[in-house]
Formats: C-alpha cells, sequence, structure tokens
C-alpha cells in the first residue's frame, strides 16, 4: 500500500531517488537544496538505500562524478541548484552529449548578482540549451512523481538524455505537504533495472567515450542529441500514460485549468501554477473568462500543446519567473517560435514577476488580468511586463 | 656486466597510429605507464585489463581519441579539462557498486592537474577514491601552443612568458604538485622521468597496487615546447634527473620524514651541472646571457632539495 508522509519537498525529492534505487549519488550542498544530499545521506547511513554516496568538493565535481558513474554503467542521481547547477554548466552539455540518462532534482533558486536564495527559474532556464529534459513540478508530489518519470524517459532507449525536475525554492523545497510514497516493488516494475547497452567502461569489452569530433563528425553527433529529444515528446506522453496505469496520478505536458471557453489564458510553470488555478476561480465567479495552464514539461517544447492552447483563447499571457536579458522571458519566447507560422493565432503577451522570491499577489495577477484585457480591446501594450516592480526603489 | 632490469610486459594499451609528435615525451608516459598497470592488476586481480582510465583534456587525449579512431585499448573516457579525478572517482564508485574488481587510472597533464584541474584533484584524494593519477608533466600548456602553467620552471620560455627587456622568461618558480598530493597522506606519491623509464615502471606499479589513492607526477618533455630535437627526449629527461632538477622520491602516508629517494648522489653533490640539462633545450636559450638567473634558478633548486630534507651541491 502506498505510504502517505508529510514531508518538505527536498525530502521527496530524496525520496524518489530512494526509489529509483541510483547506484551511484554524488551531491554537495548547496541552499534551498541541502536537505536532499542530506537525506540521501541518512537513508545510505540507515541502509535504506544501497548506493555509493561521494561527497564532492563542488558541484563542478558532483556532475563529473555523475558523468562517470553512469559513463561506467550504472543509474546515477544528483540534486543542485542555482550557482551550483550554473557551476555545472560545462559538463551539463557533455552529460547530454555522452548520452548519459543522469537525473538531477534541482530546488530552483535565482542566480547572482545580487546573491538571492529565494525562488525563481533562471537556474534551469538558463541551461535550457545543454540537451537536458525539463521538467516543472507544481508541487512536492509532483517532485517526487516526475523525479521517478524523469528516469524512466532519460533511460528510454529511443531517448538516452539527461534529465532535470526542477521545484521552486522554499515555496516547495521547504514547505511540508502530503505526500503519497508510492510501493517500491511497483516503483520497481515501473523503472526495472538500468542495463545500458551503449556507454560503459568494461575492461572485458574495451571502448572510447568522449572522443574529439573533428568537423567532419562534430554536426551529426549534435544531430543526435537534437533527434533524441524529438523522441523524447513522444516517450514522456508514454510514460505519463505508463505512470497513470500504475500510480493513478496523471500528468500532461500542458496541464489545463478552465481553458476551453477562456478569452485569456495565463500560462506558468511551477508552483505558481497552483495559485493561478485559485486566482481562475475568483475571477470566473466575477464572470471573467480566464483560464490557467500549466508548463509540466519545458524541454523539449511542447510544440503541439501550445498550438492547440493558443486556438482557445484570444490573449496568451505568459507568467515566468525568469529573463532572457535583450528579449523578455524565454518561455515567451519559446512559445512565440511554437506559434509563428500558425494562420490565427492569440495576442501573446510576457510577465516577468516573482523573481528572487519576490511573493507574486493576487494584486499582481489582476494587473496581469488588467493588461491583457487592454490588449484584447485593441489598446497598444508592451510585449514584456514587468509586474510587482518596486519603482520607488529604482 | 649486464645490469639486471624490471621484466616490461609486451602487452599493450597504448596502439601505434596515434597522432603525437615525433619524440612526444607524454606518448611514451601512456605506453609504459598503462603497461605498468596491466602488470599490477594481474599482480592483484588476476586480470592485467582490469582498469580503466579517465583522461582529462589535453594533448594527450587529443592525439588518442579521434572520433572514429581510439590509440587505446583499455575502457577509456574523456570528460573535460579539470575534472579527470572526478570523473575517476564517479566510474570507482559505479565499479564497486557493480563489483567490477580493478583500479582505475586518472591522467591529466600539468594544465590539467596543477592548474584547473587541482581542486578536484584534492576532493578525490581526500575522499580515498581507490584511483592512480597520474601526471604527466611537460611544465607547459601544450595542447593550446605553450603557455605557462604553474608547472612551468624558472627561467623557461613560453609563448605567455617570454623573455624581454624586462623579463627573463617564467618568474615563478615551479608548483611541486607530489608535494601537494602527499600533504593529503594518501598512501603513495612518487616522481619520476623517462629518462628512467624502469624507475617510472617500477613506481606506476606500486601506485597501482597499494589500496586506495596514490599520485605519480612523470616528467615527460615536449618537443615542440622545449625546443628539443625529437631524439634527445629521453636523454634530456635524464639530464633532469642527473643534474638534480628533478628530484626522484616517494612519500607513504604523507611522511615528510622519511622520504625515499632514488638515484640522489651519496655525498649530495650531483655531478653535472644544471648547464647541461638546459643547454638542451630552446625554452632556457636566452638563459645563457643571463647567468644570474641560472644562479636563481639552481637557488631554487637546492631550496626544494632542503625542503625535501637533503643539502645538495649543483655545480
Amino acid at each position: 500500500m502506498p505510504m502517505r508522509k508529510v514531508m518538505k519537498g527536498n525530502e521527496a525529492a530524496a525520496w524518489a531517488a530512494k526509489l529509483a534505487k541510483p547506484k551511484v549519488v554524488a551531491a554537495f550542498p548547496i541552499t534551498p537544496s541541502t536537505l536532499v544530499p542530506e537525506k540521501i545521506s541518512e537513508f545510505v547511513a540507515d541502509g535504506e538505500m544501497d548506493a555509493e554516496f561521494i561527497k564532492v568538493e563542488s558541484e563542478h565535481s558532483a556532475i563529473s562524478a555523475c558523468v562517470g558513474a553512469s559513463a561506467a554503467g550504472v543509474r546515477t542521481f544528483t540534486a543542485t541548484a542555482s550557482q551550483g547547477l550554473a557551476l555545472m554548466h560545462e559538463i551539463l552539455f557533455i552529460a547530454a552529449g555522452m548520452r548519459l540518462p543522469i537525473v538531477m532534482a534541482i530546488g530552483n533558486r535565482a542566480l547572482s548578482a545580487p546573491i538571492n536564495i529565494w525562488n525563481d527559474w533562471q537556474d534551469t532556464i538558463s541551461e535550457r540549451d545543454t540537451g537536458w529534459i525539463q521538467f516543472y513540478a507544481e508541487n512536492n508530489q509532483e517532485a517526487l512523481d516526475l523525479i521517478l518519470i524523469a528516469f524512466k524517459v532519460a533511460e528510454d532507449e529511443r531517448v538516452l538524455l539527461p534529465a532535470m525536475v526542477g521545484f521552486d525554492a522554499f515555496i516547495l523545497t521547504h514547505t511540508v505537504e502530503p505526500v503519497e510514497i508510492p510501493d517500491q516493488e511497483v516503483v520497481d516494475e515501473f523503472l526495472g533495472e538500468y542495463v545500458p547497452k551503449h556507454a560503459y567502461l568494461d575492461p572485458a569489452r574495451p571502448i572510447t567515450q568522449g572522443a574529439l569530433g573533428f568537423p567532419a563528425h562534430y554536426m551529426e553527433a549534435r544531430y543526435t542529441v537534437w533527434e533524441a529529444m524529438e523522441n523524447a515528446r513522444k516517450v514522456i506522453k508514454e510514460v505519463f500514460d505508463e505512470f497513470e496505469k500504475k500510480f493513478g496520478r496523471r500528468y500532461h505536458m500542458i496541464e489545463e485549468y478552465k481553458t476551453d471557453d477562456a478569452e485569456i489564458i495565463l500560462l506558468t510553470m511551477g508552483s505558481l501554477a497552483g495559485t493561478l488555478k485559485e486566482f481562475v476561480d475568483k475571477k470566473r465567479e466575477e464572470g471573467v473568462k480566464i483560464g490557467a495552464a500549466k508548463m509540466t514539461v519545458y524541454r523539449p517544447f511542447p510544440i503541439e500543446e501550445i498550438k492547440a492552447l493558443a486556438k482557445k483563447t484570444k490573449v496568451l499571457a505568459i507568467l515566468e519567473k525568469d529573463i532572457s536579458f535583450g528579449i523578455g522571458g524565454a518561455v515567451f519566447a519559446d512559445t512565440s517560435r511554437a506559434l509563428i507560422n500558425e494562420k490565427e493565432k492569440p495576442i501573446v503577451l510576457d510577465f516577468i514577476l516573482g523573481l528572487g522570491g519576490r511573493d507574486v499577489t493576487f494584486e499582481n495577477l489582476e494587473e496581469v488580468v488588467e493588461i491583457s484585457k487592454k490588449a484584447l480591446e485593441g489598446e497598444k501594450v508592451e510585449e514584456v511586463n514587468w509586474i510587482g516592480l518596486r519603482k520607488e526603489i529604482l | 656486466m649486464a645490469v639486471r632490469k624490471p621484466p616490461i610486459t609486451t602487452r599493450e594499451y597504448w596502439a601505434p597510429g596515434h597522432a603525437a609528435c615525433a619524440g612526444c615525451g607524454p606518448a611514451i608516459v601512456m605506453k609504459l605507464a598503462t603497461k605498468a598497470f596491466s602488470e599490477a592488476m594481474e599482480e592483484k586481480y588476476g586480470d592485467p585489463n582490469a582498469f580503466a582510465i579517465a583522461h582529462a583534456t589535453g594533448c594527450m587525449e587529443v592525439v588518442s581519441g579521434v572520433f572514429p579512431y581510439t590509440a587505446w585499448k583499455a575502457p577509456w573516457i574523456h570528460v573535460a579539462f579539470e575534472n579527470a579525478a572526478a570523473v575517476a572517482s564517479g566510474v570507482e564508485a559505479a565499479w564497486k557498486k557493480l563489483g567490477r574488481k580493478g583500479k582505475i587510472l586518472a591522467i591529466g597533464g600539468d594544465g590539467g592537474t596543477a592548474d584547473i584541474g587541482l581542486q578536484a584533484l584534492s576532493g578525490m584524494l581526500e575522499r580515498r577514491h581507490n584511483v592512480v593519477y597520474l601526471m604527466y608533466d611537460n611544465e607547459a600548456y601544450m595542447n593550446t601552443g605553450i603557455q605557462r602553467s604553474s608547472s612551468t620552471p624558472y627561467g623557461a620560455w613560453t609563448t605567455t612568458s617570454p623573455p624581454g627587456k624586462y623579463s627573463i622568461g617564467e618568474d615563478k618558480p615551479k608548483k611541486w604538485v607530489a608535494l601537494i598530493a602527499a600533504a593529503h597522506q594518501i598512501p603513495y606519491v612518487a616522481t619520476a622521468s623517462i629518462g628512467d623509464p624502469h624507475d617510472f615502471y617500477r613506481k606506476m606499479k606500486k601506485a597501482a597496487s597499494v589500496d586506495g589513492p596514490a599520485f605519480v607526477q612523470v616528467l615527460a618533455p615536449c618537443v615542440p615546447g622545449w625546443r628539443t630535437p625529437p631524439e634527445k627526449t629521453v636523454e634530456v629527461a635524464r639530464l633532469a634527473i642527473e643534474t638534480g632538477i628533478w628530484p626522484l622520491f616517494e612519500i607513504e602516508n604523507g611522511d615528510f620524514h622519511n622520504i625515499k629517494f632514488q638515484r640522489f648522489p651519496k655525498d649530495g653533490k650531483f655531478k653535472k651541472p644544471i648547464e647541461d640539462y638546459l643547454r638542451l633545450q630552446g625554452r632556457f636559450k636566452h638563459l645563457f646571457k643571463r647567468p644570474e638567473a641560472i644562479q636563481e634558478l639552481k637557488n631554487q633548486i637546492k631550496e626544494l632539495w632542503r625542503i625535501l630534507g637533503k643539502e645538495v651541491e649543483l655545480p
């Protein structure tokens, strides 16, 4: 019988790692993810988890050790956030290029400067082009589930790419919620043992991994990463189906809420989706036709799902906790790309909010709706809007 | 009378056809190191192939792994410049869980070891991974075209330490990573030179045989970087030992009071002058117009020996 426990998001991530039975975990403490390696070291200390836990001296070595372990042929897990993820940056490309299905939990946190330990998505968004699959969790249950799903997708032979699961700093990492912990046997059935056919360091069958790619071969190697990420679209949906059958919880590339007759749809990721649902209920009571949508998978980008969502609305308002300087939000840019060749498309607006742990209030969301309404009425509005900016201290 | 030398296995893990320069010192290192490793593995585990190699970015990585070819007859992985020790840590942990017997050999040049990879090296040593870290020291960033590293010796010309009106070339003493490694109190640390291949071979075997981490720093002359003729590689590496500029020693468990020395003159007097070593190399050519710089280099070498516990005379 699945067990229900009240726990923090970080603990949910550690439980997911325990259930997935990785043979090697390498991690370095960083706020707000520190509890993940702490909890895992407790599991290992108590003999509840049979993994080698490498207490590395940096995040750079954490991911490097994971690459080594994964290349040696075992299931591998790590966790980090923010600066730690940024320190891994170089090796993230290599993990994907070498097609190593490492899974990483990330307590989504802002980047310096100024130093800030609170939530936004700038850390994972900055790694969107590394070739890692990216999931974003709305709550602690999703953090646990998506890590299991991430292993299953990453290790699929049609994919073989690393995957990261983001869950918002403090909002989830440190907040306790009831979480259902699935039965170990069902997880074992779902994941199976990881037996790689492509990458393992075995003296009986020596292979060279991480060779030099001349211009004659480099592009093709990168193409295979592209192809694997394209394959991941299909595989993720299959895994979502299988997960529902096994565990009873349903996941979507984009989850919709009251969108069918909406004139304005607010699209976001992560924990903000919960707030949006409540807000939509409130606005519906006031007679405003709005809906909400939550993007669970950001890489591969859910292009078809975005197109379908866009067909339902007149304004697609994107609420995001990241900024790509010189263009706007990253999700906005990607959404625009998905819609560029559509004959009919809604007005797409970008709202940058909640950076560095700034609260996203109903008041902020009202402002989003006001701007969206103006755009709907044909008024000219900014495409990129900073919401909740304290202009008095600028 | 023939001197009895330890035998060297005929097994090869470093295949001909790699793209290193003629007379490449590090290429000799790769060949000898893997042979020694395989012998140690045969003795320890009954399987000469019971090892894998984690390689830092650098000359030897580039010349040996040009896709779709490989010069390696052993399982081999390259990830990046600074993380061979961390990658080796991961491989070792995975092998432990897989129940695979054997040892991991991590290889890096002086750039990947003394500079950018020093932190990962320290972490790996401190965590006591069962890994031998082999630093092939050609005393500059040779892969990128002869820029100075912290392992470049005093007075040497490199493209980023050029001698000029206000410069004698590299103006800092060489950093000895072997001593930093020994400070971790790991089971075995040694310096070696391809100028004494049997000594190097023995030390690699020893390093591979101990339980836990070991570190070997081997002098490996670079033909284009040192401005030496290809056929002089071994000779110049031998002169480094004979002139006292390259101490050969072993430190076990960080016991600096009981350092074992090899090829050390009984009376502490080196017979050949350092000038003999310098003269063979274009990178020191300019020093012969600056005798005070050669004297400074000698002072530094004497100081190094003093730190190692030996008073020496350099002619």
